[in-house]
Parts: C-alpha cells; sequence; structure tokens
C-alpha cells in the first residue's frame, strides 16, 4: 500500500497531464505524499509489539524454503519510510511556488521516488532490494537533470547517474553470488544458510560488493564524488530528498544487510570489521567537514556538509551494537530536517536574489529577517545546539564508541559539527547580516559559478507558502525537546530489534510472533550530551567569526595559517575535478580497499 | 562446472570500466556502462546454468523433475535488463542536451564545477 498509491497516482498524473490544472496536480501529490506518511507511522505503531511480514498472494514458506515475496515491516524501517514520506510532502508543498515552468512530470518523478524509497525501507527480499534501489536511483537521475536547459545540472546528472550505475552493478554481483550460494532471495533464509559455515571467499567478496555498491549511495569517502556535483546543480526540493533521505537509505541498506544476511556468519560478527566501517567514517566526516569549510557555493557547501554528517552515521552504525543504531537513527531525524530546512533557505535565496554564492551575495539578505532566523537557528541545530534532537543523537554515537573502545568518535564528531556548522554560520554571516571585512570580487574564483534562477516571475517577494516550508523543517528537530526520553526509548527499542537477527529470521521463516523483547532501554540525555552540544555549536560560532573576521587578524597568524593549510585545500580541490574517470578510478579503489579491510576483517588469509 | 563463464563476466567488468575511465565521447562511455552490465547478465545466467542435458524450464514436453535450469535468475536477468534499458535511455537524453547545451560530448571538458 505505501508502495503501490504513489505508482498508481504518479502513473495516472502522468496521464492526465493534459488536462490536468497546475494546482490539481499538486494537490493530488500532496495528497499522495501524506498518505503514505500517515500508512508508515501507522504500520510503524502495529509493528513496534512485532515485526509484521506480509507475504505477496499469500506464499508464506514451506518448510525451510521461502519462495514467495515479502515485506518485513519493523518499527526502523516503517520509521524510516515515514520520515521519506515527511520530506517528499515538505517538498512537495515547498516546490508549489517554485517552478513555475514545473510540470505534472515532476510530482510523478516526486511519487515514483517517495514508492522507491518506502519499498526499500520495507522490503524482506535481496532482489527486491536491488530493484528498489535502481528505481530510486533512475528517478533521482532523472530529478537532478530535471533542469535541461542548465549546463551543470546535465553534468552533474551524468556523473551522478555513471557512479551510481556502478555502484548499482556491484550490489546485483553481491547478490547473485549470494544467490549462488544459498539458493535463495529472502532475506532471512540466505542469513540461516551463510550462518552454517565460517566466511570464505566468495562470502566476503558478496560482502565487499554490497557494502560498496550502498557506500556509493551513500556518498562515504571514496564514493563521494558525485554528491557534491548532483546536490548542487538539483532543483532545491530534490536536494531536500537527497540530502536529507536517500543518502541515508544506503547507509540503511548496508546495516539491513549485515544485520540480517552477514551478522552470523562465523568470522564476520568480530571487532574488526567495526574498524573498517569506523575508519570510513571517521576519513569521510573529517574530509566532508574540510571541503565543506572552504566553499563558497552555498548550495555545494551544504552538500559538502551532508558527506560529513553521513560519516558522523557511519561511525554510530559502524560500533555494530544498537545503541549506535539508535544513536544514528536519531541523529538522521535531526539532520535530515535541519539540512531540509537549510537547503531550502539556500533555495530562496536563489529565488529572491539569483544567486546561491555567499561572495556574491554578501550583504544582500539584510532584509529577510525570517529566512535568516530560520537559516542561522537550522546552522546552529547542525552543529548540535541542544534543543535540536541532532546531538541527543551525537550523544548516543560517542557513547556506542565509548562502548566498543573507541573513545577518539568523540573528537572526530565535535571537529566534524564545529567545521560544518561553522561553515553555515559564516555563510549566514556573510549573506543576512553583512558580518566581517567585504570579500573581494574575484571573479576567476574556482568555485564560482552561474546559476540559473529556478523561477521567472514573482521574484518580489517570498511567497509563504515557500516560507513556512521552511520554517517548519527548521523548527521540526525542536519536538524532540518535548520528551527526550520517550523519544529515546522508543528509538533504541527499534534498534534493539533491527539488531536482532534470530528473531527476524523467526518471523520471517515460522511466521512466529515474537514475544515483547525483554529490552531494558538505557539510554537518556545525560548532563555530557547536553555539555557537548553547547560545546559544538560554540566552537562553531567561534569558527564562524574567526573566518569572517580573518583579515584582522595578525599578519604573521595569518600567514603561518596559509602557508599550513593551503596546500592541503588545494590538493583536495584537485582531486575533486569532477571528470567521470577520476569518479571511477576513486570508486573502484575505494572497493578494493574495502576488501582488502573485509579479507582482513574475515581473516580468510592466513 | 566450468569457470570460463565466471571468467569472461569478471573480465567484460573490467575491461567496461576501463572504456568508462578512459572515455572521451559520452555515448563511449555509455556504451561501455552496457558492457559493466552486460557481465551482470552473464554471472547471473551461469549462476543458473545446470550441467549439460538441462534445458529450459518448460515441463510441457518433458517429465517433470527432469534436469532444467534455474529459472530465477532468468527473470532476475530480465528486470536487470530492463534497468540497463532504462538507465542507458535516461543517459542518451541527457548526452543529446549535453551536446545541444555546451557543444561538446568529452566528459573531461565538461566537469560541473572546475575547480
Amino acid at each position: 500500500m505505501p508502495v503501490g498509491l504513489p505508482l498508481l497516482v504518479a502513473a495516472t498524473l502522468v496521464a492526465a497531464a493534459p488536462i490536468c490544472r497546475r494546482h490539481v496536480a499538486d494537490l493530488t501529490a500532496i495528497l499522495a505524499a501524506l498518505a503514505v506518511t500517515v500508512t508508515c507511522i501507522w504500520l510503524m505503531r502495529c509493528s513496534t509489539e512485532h515485526t509484521i511480514v506480509y507475504w505477496f498472494s499469500h506464499w508464506p514458506p514451506r518448510g525451510p524454503q521461502a519462495i514467495g515475496i515479502s515485506f518485513v515491516i519493523d518499527p526502523l524501517g516503517a520509521g524510516l519510510a515515514a520520515f521519506c514520506g515527511c520530506l517528499v510532502t515538505v517538498a512537495l508543498v515547498y516546490a508549489w511556488g517554485y517552478f513555475d515552468a514545473v510540470r505534472t512530470y515532476f510530482h510523478a518523478l516526486m511519487l515514483i521516488f517517495l514508492a522507491a524509497m518506502a519499498g526499500f525501507c520495507l522490503t524482506g527480499d535481496l532482489f527486491n532490494l536491488f530493484v528498489f534501489f535502481e528505481l530510486m536511483s533512475v528517478v533521482a537521475y532523472a530529478l537532478t537533470g530535471y533542469k535541461v536547459e542548465e549546463k551543470q545540472a546535465l553534468a552533474g546528472a551524468m556523473n551522478f547517474a555513471v557512479t551510481n550505475s556502478i555502484g548499482g552493478f556491484s550490489v546485483l554481483i553481491g547478490i547473485a553470488l549470494l544467490y549462488g550460494r544459498t539458493g535463495a532471495l529472502n532475506m532471512a533464509q540466505v542469513g540461516q544458510s551463510l550462518s552454517a559455515h565460517p566466511a570464505d571467499g566468495l562470502v566476503v567478496v558478496a560482502l565487499t560488493l554490497l557494502v560498496a555498491g550502498f557506500f556509493v549511495k551513500a556518498a562515504v569517502v571514496p564514493f563521494h564524488f558525485w554528491l557534491s556535483d548532483a546536490h548542487a546543480v538539483a532543483p532545491t526540493p530534490v536536494c531536500v530528498l537527497f540530502s536529507g533521505v536517500m543518502i541515508e537509505l544506503g547507509l540503511y541498506g548496508v546495516f539491513r544487510v549485515y544485520w540480517t544476511l552477514f551478522r552470523s556468519v562465523p568470522g564476520l560478527d568480530g571487532h574488526r570489521l567495526q574498524l573498517v566501517f569506523i575508519v570510513l567514517g571517521a576519513l569521510t566526516a573529517v574530509l566532508g567537514a574540510v571541503m565543506c569549510f572552504s566553499q563558497r557555493h552555498i548550495k555545494r557547501l551544504l552538500a559538502f556538509s551532508s558527506i560529513s554528517h553521513v560519516g558522523m552515521m557511519v561511525l554510530g552504525l559502524g560500533c555494530l551494537t544498537s545503541r549506535g543504531i539508535a544513536g544514528t537513527a536519531l541523529y538522521l531525524l535531526g539532520h535530515g530536517c535541519v539540512k531540509g530546512a537549510l537547503f531550502l533557505c539556500a533555495g530562496l535565496l536563489l529565488h529572491r536574489l539569483g544567486s546561491v554564492d555567499q561572495v556574491e551575495l554578501f550583504g544582500r539578505a539584510r532584509k529577510f529577517v525570517i529566512l535568516g532566523c530560520a537559516f542561522t537557528v537550522s546552522g546552529l541545530g547542525l552543529a548540535g545546539f541542544p534543543p535540536y534532537g541532532t546531538y541527543l543523537g551525537k550523544q548516543m554515537i560517542e557513547e556506542a564508541g565509548a562502548a566498543v573502545g573507541q573513545h577518539w568518535l568523540t573528537w572526530v564528531l565535535l571537529f566534524a559539527s564545529v567545521l560544518t556548522g561553522g561553515a553555515v554560520l559564516r555563510a549566514g554571516g556573510m549573506v543576512f547580516l553583512g558580518l566581517g571585512s567585504t570579500p573581494r570580487h574575484d571573479t576567476g574564483s574556482p568555485t564560482s559559478i552561474q546559476e540559473e534562477p529556478e523561477t521567472r516571475k514573482g521574484r518580489r517577494y517570498i511567497p509563504v507558502v515557500m516560507l513556512s516550508a521552511a520554517v517548519l523543517l527548521s523548527l521540526a528537530p525542536l519536538i524532540s525537546a518535548l520528551s527526550p526520553d520517550a523519544l529515546t526509548r522508543a528509538i533504541e527499542k527499534g534498534a534493539e530489534r533491527f539488531a536482532n537477527q534470530p528473531a527476524y529470521q523467526r518471523a520471517v521463516m515460522k511466521g512466529e510472533v515474537a514475544p515483547p523483547a525483554r529490552f531494558e532501554a538505557t539510554a537518556r540525555p545525560t548532563a555530557k550530551g547536553v555539555l557537548f552540544g553547547f560545546v559544538a555549536a560554540a566552537g562553531a560560532v567561534a569558527v564562524a567569526l574567526l573566518s569572517l573576521y580573518a583579515e584582522r587578524l595578525p599578519a604573521p597568524g595569518r600567514r603561518a595559517c596559509s602557508t599550513l593549510f593551503r596546500p592541503v585545500l588545494q590538493g583536495l580541490r584537485r582531486v575533486h575535478s569532477g571528470h567521470i574517470g577520476d569518479l571511477i578510478v576513486w570508486l573502484v579503489m575505494g572497493v578494493v580497499a574495502i576488501g582488502v579491510g573485509c579479507v582482513v576483517a574475515a581473516s580468510v588469509l592466513p | 562446472m566450468t569457470y570460463l563463464p565466471y571468467c569472461i563476466a569478471a573480465w567484460l567488468f573490467v575491461v567496461g570500466l576501463y572504456g568508462i575511465v578512459t572515455s572521451r565521447h559520452f555515448v563511449h562511455l555509455i556504451i561501455c556502462l552496457s558492457v559493466v552490465q552486460s557481465s551482470t547478465y552473464l554471472l547471473l545466467l551461469s549462476i543458473g546454468f545446470r550441467s549439460l542435458p538441462a534445458q529450459a524450464p518448460i515441463f510441457s514436453d518433458v517429465p517433470p523433475g527432469s534436469p532444467a535450469v534455474d529459472p530465477i535468475v532468468h527473470a532476475l536477468t530480465l528486470t536487470d535488463i530492463v534497468v540497463g534499458a532504462t538507465v542507458t535511455a535516461l543517459l542518451l537524453a541527457l548526452t543529446l542536451n549535453i551536446k545541444r547545451k555546451r557543444g561538446s560530448v568529452d566528459p573531461a571538458v565538461l566537469s560541473p564545477f572546475p575547480e
């Protein structure tokens, strides 16, 4: 139902395109997205007691063989699907006043995107996972290149499409290998038969390919190059979805597959695999933060901050404990809302002033008080300012890291939040307040590009609908402040279910209704977490001010900084060439690196 | 059980990737992507292949229970081909537009954010 409905509405909209009024299409699409959200929330509530398994055409497993195709609904998957629905709804509301040239195709594509994401979250079948993954990807390519009259959008969509297709093939090959080994596609059954033997070469290769393929979608270093290109050029409502949920769904894919298939394979349950994920996550978080800080094109800046935050989520999930999963899930909610709000604000700037370059926009947005407030508040939220949900998630990730003996995760998280939050606040300070010294207009600057405004008329004012969508998203994470205890408890219960492979298998294969988990959720906000949130936010403000007023610093200090950091930044810039060939070389190297990591982790080599 | 199809699949994958990396023309690049994808068709089909007397899984003229190839992988391959066709069509459409807007189809000169 949450998958079929949007597909049906999308098909109807395309069929009715010639006779359909614009606002009718808007309204239908929004209602459909809302319906999906409500259904998913309902599913989430129903599945808190026990995992729901739905067999299509009533083909339950006979004996040890699962022949039918199933949806397996647990609270975390359904919750993620509901969150997708929420963001799609907001994006559609925002698109109401957005493109003038928008046609019903846009709505249809958005709804198909939603259907694919919901299916991806709910499916219990490996091949269906791949099909929804590809459907999501193809629609995303089309949405990225939606503004066909724009040069950069096309090239960005091209990079996106080629890289992600190869990621998709990698996933498919991994699935094919597993099918060859186990003769099954149902995730529970595959997991059962894999756990009978210790990990050998084939299983490790399959794991590598699956992880790498999903990580391409999640934009983990070194697969992240497509993201900055695609996000910077895609239409704003689409960016909200990409950053808010799509890349995180890549992570969901990796860890769903890990927890249902590989968890109990002897050799792959150890701490060494943990280390592979944590190293990747830390690299992503740091590199994303540094690149984010060196941007001046606001959308691109936000794209790099998404990369950094995905790295933080990988850190949480990579601990391979249910506490880590819970922290990441919470962080995902907070980050998705905040990042969505920031993208919407950037889109409004583009709408109103025709640019998203922070240098070009210097001080030109002083009039837009509400927009500026939403932007700044979201920037603080990004850094983890305490009433926001983000700090809770971070605190739980830190606890998970400490529980597995990786205390240094705290510093990586702090570094990434300070730099990304600082970059956003710096942009806000320049654009909305005109803080800092007037920048020189160096036209040949590397990141300056021309982006065509997405709207043709009505640029005199900011439509209320669009502004309210942005404000709503920026305030949504505050809901978590109402009852942080209840929220963390619910999420941790969901995470425990997500990580409980035996219960999953019993529910799917035997139709057994698992007894209510005797599980005590122990996570709650602590003073330390709150303190760290404040420290990160203060650090972000300090970094922003420091870089705004860098010119007033004493000259020797400035020179020392520039000699220290310039070569690094230039090196990084050169690496981000945006040439497809380079992207693929990095991708192959990343797959090889993950493969080596997995081989070492499984100690297949003597 | 022969390893030949698996070797060919791996070779197709690698050679396709090499083509993408060194490509100077978008159409060439898209064809290389299809080459990479065809390796997945081959892999899937060879996984479903049994020893030689096996035939298509249609039991109207042969007794049920006689050896047959695995029909599931055929279904998977078909789905895969559909996905491939979609992606190729979309990419070719993008290429057409790129040519129209920028007058070039060389990936080397067309990075979205030259840095």
